[in-house]
């Protein structure tokens, strides 16, 4: 068969909506696309477990501290998980990791953000994660098998999330005039890097067309935006907070959503490296990594030497 | 229960729901810093663990008249914490926190094993449930630490000297504590003394089949120690790694006193 017939017979099952496995053929830039995206989430889940994972010690009841310990905990799960399925493709997790440790590899933008509050804590729980899940609810119809069964558990997974830090916010809402305005405070700081979370705009995505018609991305960024937001600003609006945009507003006639562009430029500057704490989260991880390689390499050598009974 | 058996119970669940507070604290410090991912999710899990136990100790003692479990973790002193130094000693490297959590685990299923047949029945009740869990700390630590013990030069050197430093702090977990002879007469826990022969008795046999030199001996059918145990823990007496773990507690208390919810 040629590699037309070949395409043709792949985008057929991939219009009747099977799923593609990692045996079966498939091209090349379907392949390295998926690469690309399924490794920046599983770096985004390993990465995005520093900002809330610093504040772990700091957790002011039992009940916050072994929550937000499970919560990380997911999210580190969900890097593994995702590092697996990514390895389906042909790439190892070591060579991944070494594409984040070496700044080769991207991840989510908004993890280069502090952490400064508890509140931001809790409100990283409910809005990330919130808009987390109306990408990855949609990546449950993905083209690609193993990433579409990874995102089941994730998904089930984000759900207590989102739940953990809504319940967190609305603690604090109800609480002392000083943890309100901590909240206040945190959606004053996060609302622009929420906004950009589900990247640029379509007019300026470069990968999109061709991911969209293989089912690797399922809806566009500003499809995702406008869902993040009808979900969302009625919520945080009844919690009497305010969104730090006085254009954001929904018009009935068109069920859309207008607002003040984020800044695209900061966005990639943060990409390109230059977020408040891009260093600081790449230091950790690389001090983890280096920090555990005697415990790898030991691990290694009792396999190896066939001690494993 | 006399009154004399209730304090003498309160002080006993003291020490053990600080000691597992405590390592619970220490050992969530590993979460998203791990050596490789799978210890980094299984150290948030035995961490998740030890806390929850935590809450079921305080949990009884708060039935028995003490403070809720939020206000006993979060408003005392360190003089007022009964954990041993050796659950407040810093993570250290993996090998340190690898080999505390095997050492700690060990003594926490002999005590367990003696509760699970304590005059008092919700005591008796909550080890039970504790003791399913432990088991799977325990398949856990033996595995990792026979890996790392007998894995390369570097790691059996790294897991000897985390051994020799830990080894007289783990002694601390056996650290009598007032009352004890009460409980130990009424049938409700175990003398100390009997679960550190216990511990002994599992432990060192153990490490010395993965390679490494435990501070002790065989005298006859007994282990004796050829180190002498770090205590004071159970007397309010602390290093100063627990002010550091409470200063952080405290932070956002502290900020906003009149905060009653968080």
């Amino acid at each position: 068969m040629t590699d037309d017939e070949l395409l043709a017979r792949f985008e057929a099952r991939i219009d009747r909506g099977e799923k593609i496995e990692p045996g079966d053929w498939m091209p090349e830039r379907y392949r390295s696309g998926l690469i690309r995206m399924i490794s920046q989430h599983a770096h985004s889940e390993i990465i995005g477990a520093l900002p809330e994972g610093a504040w772990i010690p700091y957790a002011p009841t039992l009940k916050r501290k072994m929550t937000l310990i499970a919560k990380v905990q997911d999210e580190v799960g969900h890097g593994q998980m995702l590092y697996r399925a990514a390895e389906t493709l042909g790439i190892t997790r070591e060579e991944m990791i070494d594409q984040l440790l070496t700044g080769k590899a991207t991840y989510s933008n908004v993890f280069n953000y502090p952490a400064e509050t508890w509140a931001d804590v809790a409100l990283i729980g409910w809005l990330i994660d919130g808009a987390a899940i109306v990408n990855q609810t949609k990546l449950l119809l993905g083209s690609y098998g193993p990433y579409a069964r990874a995102m089941e558990r994730i998904c089930f997974e984000e759900g207590f999330h989102l739940k953990q830090g809504y319940d967190a916010i609305c603690v604090l809402m109800a609480g002392t005039p000083s943890q309100r305005a901590m909240v206040q405070d945190a959606l004053n700081r996060w609302w622009w890097p929420i906004m950009m979370f589900q990247g640029p705009r379509d007019k300026d995505s470069v990968h999109s067309a061709e991911l969209l018609r293989w089912k690797v991305k399922i809806k566009t960024n500003d499809e995702l935006r406008q869902e993040f937001l009808t979900k969302f600003v009625p919520k945080i609006l009844a919690f009497g907070l305010v969104i730090p945009d006085p254009e954001l507003r929904f018009h009935e006639e068109t069920k859309e959503w207008t607002f003040t562009e984020p800044d695209w430029d900061e966005f990639k500057r943060v990409i390109r490296g230059g977020g408040p704490m891009n260093k600081e989260r790449l230091g950790v991880r690389r001090l983890a990594h280096e920090s555990g390689r005697w415990v790898r390499e030991a691990l290694d050598a009792f396999v190896r030497e066939g001690r494993a009974a | 229960m006399t009154d004399q058996q209730t304090t003498a119970l309160s002080t006993m669940l003291l020490c053990l729901a600080d000691d597992e507070y405590i390592i619970g604290h220490r050992m969530s410090e590993w979460t998203g810093q791990g050596p490789i991912i799978e210890e980094d999710i299984a150290f948030s899990s035995m961490a998740q663990d030890e806390l929850g136990h935590a809450l079921g100790f305080y949990t009884l003692l708060h039935e028995l008249g003490a403070d809720d479990p939020d206000t006993l973790v979060f408003t005392r002193d360190a003089s007022a914490y009964r954990n041993s130094i050796f659950t407040e000693q810093p993570r250290g490297d993996y090998a340190w926190s690898m080999m505390r959590q095997f050492l700690y685990d060990g003594a926490e299923t002999e005590r367990l094993g003696a509760l699970a047949t304590s005059a008092f029945e919700p005591l008796r009740d909550l080890a039970v449930r504790m003791l399913q869990e432990e088991r799977y700390h325990w398949m856990h630590n033996a595995t990792f630490v026979r890996r790392l013990a007998l894995g390369t030069e570097e790691s059996r050197l790294r897991m000897q000297s985390a051994l020799t430093e830990a080894f007289p702090f783990a002694l601390g977990l056996f650290e009598p504590y007032d009352g004890e002879e009460l409980l130990v007469a009424a049938g409700i826990a175990p003398a100390e003394d009997h679960l550190r022969r216990r511990w002994l008795d599992r432990m060192c046999p153990l490490l010395e089949e993965y390679g490494l030199k435990v501070p002790a001996h065989r005298d006859g059918d007994n282990w004796r120690v050829d180190a002498a145990p770090v205590l004071g823990g159970r007397q309010g007496r602390h290093t100063e790694h627990l002010l550091g773990i409470l200063d952080a507690m405290h932070v956002l208390r502290s900020a906003d006193p009149d905060a009653v919810n968080w």
